[in-house]
């Protein structure tokens, strides 16, 4: 209800102070089919990788395996400036791909124009698709696959019995979760689309605003990207199979397929092909970052120490939205919450932070609670992430030990503390570490109620960068980098400690 | 007894903490960021007016304006600072503002005539590019002839970006369509921002930048970098002024005009060419710093007056739409 009352109800705020705009122009629908295309492409490509990647990582292990899954939240965590950076030092035209293609006489890499925005989408969300699909295959308890091994299944066996419906469960979710991802991005799509061709409904959005003040027209655009998420959640939702897997015994995970050295070697180029993607640009974010260390001041760290509170709370936040939502998701009370919490992913914050902006500042002062609604805001959206990690195993869990913990009269407090949460560890440490990655690296909404002595880190990392300071801003970025996470992965590891991961 | 003297105490500690007056100026990001004028003006501005300056970021120059139009009568701000030419007229026809009555003798390229708007620093929009180069255009047609690569921003959500827009405009009048279909293979990427286009040239992604003809004083004075170096184009260069104005529900009128006469006073002025990177609106005693002699200066200023620009922003966006959307 809150969610609800967030997203739609900055909306409307918005929408009422609006005079009277221009409609829907031919460049707004110029700005639609280029939202869909690229929103479409980067959906598939990233799900379609991450299969291949999660079944590698699932297949094997591997020393440091645990640290490549940890890993795997990164990209998604930065921010996006600072990410394009590091991708561009890796794969534009100065970088490090084009200078060896120099070297063989060939032309640098022309990174900018649908396939950059593509790149860009993958490099961002396959690591997180693949971590929710793992999940999927997490599911799959130990006993199916000792079974599988006794029966001598090969491969396609696996694949047809155990391995594609989970998939069919897991993976339009993830579909539908990159899809908004993509559908609301902004940055990468007017940085690295090559000019005003690739222009997204948020760009469009943010003009509105900021260009022509035309509030109406934003309202409008907004509510169009709001519609186009909630029609993609709700397939997304009807194409997936509600059904489990059945309970297990939790007995440590052991394989026995995918011995064979023609399997070993598909998986070994999965991986190695996935971790040089994702760890090129960012270890070119760390080496920018840090001759820039030595120059950051005060004000730097004093805004890491905001964004750290902040994230906090909107971690506490978030969980305390969540966890109620995934529990009635779970015990199949309402579809609608699961598509309210969706919806977070394609409202703009802009429209989010405007709309409160409005509400907020007849009644009080915006500066002081700045930090407070940064907190709710990031909580907000981190929501439907939260959501798609919790969901599924909130449903295996009631739908393998409802009925035991019924039959043992452990309804309501004790089967929550004893049987839901403790199964739950992972995907709420996950979630958690998610979620306050998210929120360290947020520069959404913090714009509107900023003060000058109450920074967030991504905020300064942008004002450093507006006064020339380029090394020092990539320091800043570096020390963002570090911080999430960090974050990251004090809360994942937490859940996954003794969990299978 | 104790009570009573602690009750005195607080009781006049906060009338004598009321009794400071506030001063809130609402500008950009770069301005208050510590590298940026704002603490040099704060500092400046507090010892001689016993008051307190709250200088608040609020994005760039227009998101600036927008805020101001988000508050509108009610906001707590008394002065905004940071506009640019491009957005005065949009901001005049507001109605928010109040003649600034500020008097000074300009050291602008163009005569100054607002009332409402008063300016502070100006700079010349230019392509920087490395002082190394081989090949440098010098006018928008030798651009477009060759394959230089230039990183731009995009008008709609950038000042900059706006300025090249009016520049080309300025310089070619109906033949800016014509212009910019030439531009277009040159273009490596639209940015959101000054930032990020900034940074690109800086990473090696283009060989030119839009950017002002100060930006390489940066690199030299504060870098000891001689490397940067601004392309002289032969129509002439368009100027960007930043202006200052009073909100005219302002709690604190006179103050306010207190910081106006301020910021074109001497000590404000001699800030602003080493933290902001622009030319100060009114030259201070002392000249300008050591660096500045080896920027290029322009033939010819440009600049279109704030009802001229309102009127051609929509139809040069268009054509800048039409141009680089083939």
């Amino acid at each position: 209800m809150i969610v609800a009352a967030l997203i739609l109800g900055t909306l409307l705020a918005v929408a009422l102070r609006a005079e009277a705009g221009r409609g829907f122009g031919a460049s707004d629908w110029a700005a639609l089919r280029f939202t869909l295309t690229q929103a479409t492409l980067s959906a598939v490509l990233s799900v379609g990788l991450a299969i291949g990647l999660a079944r590698a990582l699932a297949r094997r292990r591997f020393w440091g395996r645990s640290a490549l899954i940890a890993l795997l939240g990164a990209p998604f965590i930065l921010p996006v400036i600072v990410a394009i950076l590091g991708l561009l030092t890796v794969f534009g035209r100065a970088g490090w791909i084009s200078q060896i293609l120099m070297i063989f006489g060939l032309d640098p890499l022309q990174i900018y124009g649908l396939h950059g925005v593509v790149l860009a989408h993958v490099f961002f969300n396959l690591p997180l698709a693949t971590r929710l699909i793992l999940q999927g295959w997490q599911e799959i308890p130990a006993e199916r696959f000792r079974l599988a091994a006794q029966v001598n299944a090969g491969p396609g066996a696996i694949w047809q019995l155990l391995e594609a419906p989970m998939l069919r469960r897991v993976v339009p979710g993830a579909l539908a979760v990159v899809f908004a991802i993509c559908l609301s991005s902004f940055a990468v799509a007017l940085t690295l689309g090559g000019g005003p061709r690739a222009t997204t409904l948020e760009l469009a959005i943010y003009q509105a605003f900021r260009f022509d003040f035309d509030l109406g027209r934003a309202a409008l655009l907004s509510a169009v990207q709001l519609g186009l998420t909630g029609i993609a959640g709700f397939v997304a939702l009807r194409v997936s199979d509600k059904d489990g897997v059945g309970a297990g015994l939790d007995r440590v995970l052991r394989r026995w397929d995918g011995e064979t050295p023609l399997a070993r070697c598909i998986d070994l180029a999965w991986i190695g092909f996935a971790a040089l993607f994702l760890i090129l640009p960012l270890s070119a974010v760390v080496v920018s970052g840090l001759s820039g260390l030595v120059l950051l001041g005060a004000s730097v760290w004093v805004a890491a120490l905001n964004s750290v509170l902040v994230a906090g709370l909107s971690t506490v936040l978030l969980l305390s939205l969540a966890l109620p939502m995934a529990a009635a998701v779970a015990l199949g009370r309402s579809t609608l919450i699961e598509v309210a919490g969706i919806l977070g992913l394609a409202a703009s914050p802009l429209v989010i932070g405007t709309g409160l902006f409005i509400v907020i500042y007849p009644v009080a002062d915006p500066f002081e609670l700045a930090l407070p609604v940064t907190a709710l805001v990031n909580a907000v959206m981190a929501l439907p992430f939260a959501l798609r990690i919790l969901v599924p195993r909130a449903r295996e869990v009631m739908l393998r030990y409802g009925r035991l913990s019924l039959s043992l009269d452990m309804a309501g407090t004790p089967f929550l503390w004893r049987v839901f949460l403790p199964r739950m560890r992972a995907q709420i440490g996950f979630a958690a570490g998610l979620a306050a990655a998210l929120s360290m690296g947020d520069l959404g909404v913090i714009t509107l109620f900023a003060d000058p002595e109450v920074a967030t880190l991504p905020l300064q990392v942008y004002r450093l960068m507006g006064a020339y300071q380029m090394e020092a801003a990539a320091g800043a970025a570096l020390v963002l980098l570090i911080l999430s996470m960090g974050a990251f992965w004090i809360l994942d590891r937490g859940g996954r400690w003794h969990a299978e991961a | 007894m104790k009570y009573s003297v602690f009750a005195a105490a607080i009781l006049s500690a906060s009338a004598a903490y009321a009794e400071t007056p506030e001063l809130t100026v609402y500008t950009y990001d770069s301005f208050v960021s510590d590298w940026g004028p704002g603490p040099a003006v704060e500092k400046a501005f507090e010892a001689q007016c016993g008051c307190d300056l709250k200088l608040i970021g609020a994005g760039d120059g227009a998101a600036l304006l927008a805020r101001v139009k988000l508050e509108g009568a009610r906001s707590q701000a008394d002065v905004v600072l940071g506009l640019d030419t491009n957005l005065t007229a949009a901001a005049a026809a507001t109605g928010l503002f109040a003649e600034h009555g500020v008097q000074a003798e300009y050291s602008l390229p163009v005569a100054w005539e607002d009332a409402y708007f008063a300016p502070y620093d100006w700079g010349y929009f230019a392509f920087v590019h490395n002082a190394d180069a081989v090949s440098v255009p010098t006018d928008f047609k030798a651009l477009g002839a060759s394959d230089v690569k230039i990183v731009i921003q995009d008008p709609r959500s950038s000042t900059p970006g706006l300025g090249l827009l009016m520049w080309v405009k300025a310089a070619y009048g109906d033949e800016a369509p014509a212009i910019w279909a030439d531009l277009a293979d040159n273009v490596v990427t639209v940015t959101k921002g000054w930032s990020e286009a900034y940074g690109l040239f800086l990473e090696g992604e283009a060989d030119m930048v839009l950017s002002y003809t100060t930006s390489p004083a940066y690199h030299l004075i504060a870098e000891e970098d001689g490397s940067k170096a601004a392309a002289a184009f032969a129509e002439g260069h368009y100027l960007q002024v930043e202006v200052a104005g009073i909100l005219a529900a302002s709690d604190q009128p006179e103050l306010a005009k207190d910081f106006m006469n301020f910021m074109v006073s001497e000590e404000f002025q001699s800030i602003i060419p080493t933290t902001n990177w622009m030319y100060p609106a009114v030259t201070p005693s002392a000249g300008l710093p050591e660096g500045f002699e080896t920027l290029i200066t322009p033939a010819k200023s440009l600049l279109l007056s704030a009802d001229e620009a309102a009127a051609l922003r929509d139809g040069a966006l268009g054509e800048w739409l039409d141009a680089l959307s083939q």
